[in-house]
């Protein structure tokens, strides 16, 4: 017999650690969590379980935007009422739920998965720019939105992308022109987002 | 050390951000009193803080912060300089912002430096306005290693002591500086150094911006004296400095566009 099976806590341990390795969890939190689980009913744990099993085993990518899905392509890439002719750039998923809760805009969106960040070393090669552009090149396309958040990691990376689909000939309009400047776009309030839709102003390819 | 009173107000140059849990901002500044600090910018990534516009990197701004426990809270902001000329053009933002980085990573935090505040902001300003951004960062570069007692032996061969003679030597970053031929033979990393680009790399250590920008330096000479300071900041860091690596990428991007056309 190892080690493992002969200690009677060893599971709990081990919960106690996959939790200390997540983003924001100390020890102490970690072992809070641990002994909360435990004490909860097998049911409730066996339902936060298969939650985890199937966001990992079912939620990918859209091999088209790049969004979160179950689907591939997404809801969004195929539902056929929406307009294909103009597309939203975003940073990140989120950014894809509060522009859809304001329920005025119905074209398709592209997330970046980030923002251009010099000085973090994140730069183009790191987001999702060439898929970007091969879906720009496949001719759909006629406006695209750029709504990277209103603070210098977004304005960057919205000046970068228009000057790279700039000889594409495309409609290339800034979003959050109209927003205040430095919050992320995923705390913007409905109203505020809608009139930055309207409000697009064209970019002259920094 | 900043001051014991509650409340205090400083100006600062914002170098960088970092986000620090739901909405909360972590700000490291450059100021002329306590050199480079932190301070935690609460609320700002809420698209209704009051605070946000004026917490944005590279703004000149004057700061009202209060002591806290782990680091000072920022609780007033007004906008000196926003430098909207950097923000609105992608070449100049990038190096600006290795402006910024090379600063955060050449000094050290609560070591008061007014030279170095003083060259920051002319930086900045000079971005903005010169005809030869690159030539620009090359003076800041020679001038903060100066300023963070890094400057790079130019006068003489740092393996056997005597004054270079008026013809191609060597550059060793790891051993200082300018190397002769004599002792270049086991040496790591030396690199020919021509006589110009000697020429050029001791006007930007001893000579004012004024004496620099007035230089016209042809751009292979210009990239020998860029790779030279480079690759001896990347010796004195012991890394790459990050925002570097976009200032290239858009150059190849530049280059591959103009093919093109
Ligand atoms: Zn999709
Ligand atoms: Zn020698």
């Amino acid at each position: 017999m190892n080690e493992r099976t002969t200690s009677t806590a060893a599971p709990l341990a081990r919960l106690i650690e996959e939790f200390y390795r997540l983003p924001g969890i100390g020890p102490k939190s970690a072992q809070r969590l641990a002994y909360y689980l435990l004490r909860m009913p097998a049911a409730d744990a066996h339902s936060l379980a298969e939650a985890i099993v199937e966001v990992k085993d079912k939620v990918t990518l859209c091999s088209t935007c790049q969004n979160v899905t179950e689907v591939d392509p997404c809801r969004i890439c195929t539902d056929s009422g929406r307009d294909r002719s103009i597309m939203c750039v975003v940073e990140e998923p989120l950014d894809i739920l509060a522009l859809e809760r304001t329920g005025s805009y119905h074209g398709l969106y592209h997330v970046l998965h980030g923002a251009i960040s010099p000085m973090d070393g994140i730069g183009p090669d790191d987001l999702k720019v060439s898929e970007l552009l091969d879906r720009l090149r496949a001719g759909e396309t006629k406006e695209i939105i750029l709504a990277t958040n209103p603070n210098l990691e977004g304005e960057a990376t919205s000046m970068y992308l228009s000057r790279l689909i700039g000889p594409l000939g495309l409609r290339v309009t800034r979003l959050a022109r109209g927003l205040p400047a430095g919050g992320d776009l995923e705390y913007a309030d409905d109203l505020t987002l809608t009139r930055a839709i309207e409000g697009r102003q064209e970019m002259d390819g920094a | 050390m900043p001051p014991r009173a509650r409340l205090y107000k400083t100006e600062a140059i914002i170098l960088r951000g970092r986000k620090l849990g739901e909405a909360d901002r972590i700000l490291t500044l450059f100021t002329p009193t306590f050199g480079k600090m932190e301070a935690k910018a609460k609320g700002v990534r809420k698209t209704t803080s009051r605070l946000s516009g004026h917490l944005q990197p590279l703004n000149r701004c004057q700061l009202q912060l209060a002591r806290g426990h782990v680091s000072d809270v920022i609780t007033g902001c007004e906008t000196l300089a926003s430098f909207r000329g950097l923000r609105d053009d992608l070449d100049l933002l990038s190096r600006a912002l290795y402006v910024a980085e090379l600063t955060d990573r050449m000094t050290a935090d609560h070591v008061q430096s007014l030279p170095t505040y003083r060259l920051l902001l002319d930086t900045l300003g000079r971005l903005e306005s010169s005809p030869a951004p690159d030539t620009v960062l090359r003076f800041f570069e020679m001038q903060l290693l100066d300023q963070s007692g890094f400057r790079p032996e130019l006068e003489r061969c740092v393996g056997c002591g005597n004054a270079l003679e008026p013809v191609d030597n060597f550059f060793a970053p790891v051993a200082g500086g300018t190397v002769c031929r004599q002792c270049v033979p086991g040496l790591a990393g030396p690199r020919v150094m021509t006589l110009n680009g000697l020429k050029v790399l001791r006007l930007l250590q001893r000579g004012s911006y004024n004496d620099v920008a007035r230089v016209n330096v042809p751009p292979a000479l210009a990239e020998e004296v860029e790779r030279h300071l480079r690759s001896y900041i990347i010796g004195v860091l012991e890394r790459n400095v990050n925002a570097a690596a976009f200032i290239d990428h858009l150059r190849r991007e530049g280059a591959r566009t103009k093919i093109e056309v």
